[in-house]
């Protein structure tokens, strides 16, 4: 579980978020609506440590991400899985090696499994022989689906997607949630 | 005063954040080979064509200096040699290298931080600036001596050419002049020179790409910063390194 605890997060004099608490329950598909520019990203941003915040905790399982070390919050990254706005895909690597970059990083797999493994993410969403493209070849909701494969490359504990939505086609919505 | 105390301190930061313990040593050594690549290899054109053409323009300009009678013509293959080996390799390539390297790193980095991948890096559990910027940092640590070596060898072949083909000094006079009272510390205190400079022509544009925000356009001013700030501080470091080893 994940439990946002009292956070309040400014950026100058402007106060983005105030006192904000709220609790995502395992196993479940939790949704944060808001208005344009209300703070959603900003609040997701501070819930996996790329914002510190000015007040309050973030819990995963008990544990006090906000005031751990870069150290400390490692395992804790690595078990975290973020889907951004804009894809947020490496340019200088093909589709097939964002998607194994954490695997490359993290675990011992041979090629062939890593290879496997993207290949697997990929077909879940709804992407095939685009592997040896570069992100500036394929479309943006191409984009946005090879993010998703590489979100789950890892099969994290904790899946967070910023507008996932976005730039997908009616189809591709139902597939992300399945995925 | 603030403002330059905050990011000389956040620099060091910065700086020490590079060297946390890497994720997977094996992926940071195949990156330091491909950065040497590209900073080295990728530049040595550059180099080489600088190189050429200041030897030439150093060895004439010197013995048009040169026409005191008691001054033998071999002298001018000493100045172009040492000019060429205390000054122009180390410094002036490492400024034109500031210029190169400095502006693709700092634009390479503020690009994917406005884009937001060094967000991903960090949410994978990656530390960012260590796997973005120490290989670079490594790789230019050890290439830039090569390169300035090549730099110094092709500066003085370029002065030997120009100064034969002119007829301004006869080959056998400068081969004499350069191999004349010759230092090997000269090439010692050139290569700690480099060493140093290959530090800020990487750090200081990672440094400003690194805390890029906004768009293309602050990619921009970061890259512009990036080197300006680096081509100040070899100019700086180069007086001060001169000052402590030579004086």
């Amino acid at each position: 579980m994940i439990a946002i605890e009292n956070i309040s997060k400014s950026f100058g004099n402007k106060k983005v978020l105030e006192d904000v608490s709220c609790e995502f329950d395992k196993g479940k598909i939790n949704l944060i609506i808001g208005g344009s520019g209300q703070g959603k990203t900003v609040l997701m941003k501070c819930a996996v440590g790329l914002f510190e915040v000015d007040k309050g905790k973030v819990l995963y399982d008990g544990r006090n991400f906000s005031e751990m070390t870069f150290g400390e919050r490692k395992p804790i990254r690595q078990e975290i899985g973020m889907l951004f706005q804009g894809g947020a895909l490496f340019d200088s690597l093909t589709v097939e090696q964002n998607v194994t970059f954490p695997l490359k990083m993290f675990t011992n797999m041979t090629n062939a499994e890593k290879r496997d493994r993207a290949n697997f993410c990929l077909h879940r969403v709804n992407l095939e022989n685009v592997n040896h493209l570069l992100p500036s070849a394929i479309s943006g909701g191409m984009k946005k689906r090879v993010a998703i494969a590489r979100a789950i490359a890892m099969n994290p504990r904790y899946l967070f997607c910023d507008e996932p939505n976005s730039g997908l086609d009616l189809k591709h919505p139902f597939s992300l949630t399945n995925s | 005063m603030k403002g330059t105390l905050f990011e000389i301190g956040r620099y060091f930061g910065f700086i020490k954040n590079l060297f946390y313990k890497p994720e997977k040593l094996s992926i940071y050594v195949r990156q330091v080979f491909r950065e040497m690549v590209n900073l080295g290899i990728g530049s040595l054109w550059l180099v080489a064509l600088t190189s050429a053409f200041m030897g030439a323009v150093i060895t004439i300009q010197s013995a048009y200096n040169l026409v005191n009678p008691m001054v033998p013509l071999w002298a001018v293959g000493i100045v172009a040699r040492d000019s060429i080996i205390i000054e122009f390799s180390p410094t002036i390539i490492m400024l034109v290298l500031a210029g190169k390297v400095g502006s693709s790193v700092a634009s390479e980095i503020g690009t994917m931080r406005v884009t937001e991948q060094i967000d991903a890096l960090e949410i994978m559990g990656i530390n960012s600036s260590g796997y973005l910027v120490l290989p670079k940092i490594i790789a230019a640590l050890l290439i830039c001596p090569v390169v300035v070596i090549i730099s110094m060898i092709v500066g003085i072949t370029g002065g030997w050419v120009a100064g034969d083909l002119s007829g301004v000094v006869p080959s056998a006079d400068y081969l004499k002049g350069i191999q004349n009272q010759f230092l090997p510390f000269n090439v010692t205190f050139a290569m700690i020179k480099t060493v140093v400079f290959a530090f800020i022509i990487t750090s200081v544009p990672a440094y400003h790409g690194y805390y890029t925000s906004g768009g293309a356009l602050e990619v921009g001013q970061s890259s512009t910063k990036g080197v300006v700030y680096s081509s100040i501080l070899i100019l700086i470091f180069d007086y001060l390194l001169t000052q402590l080893i030579l004086a």
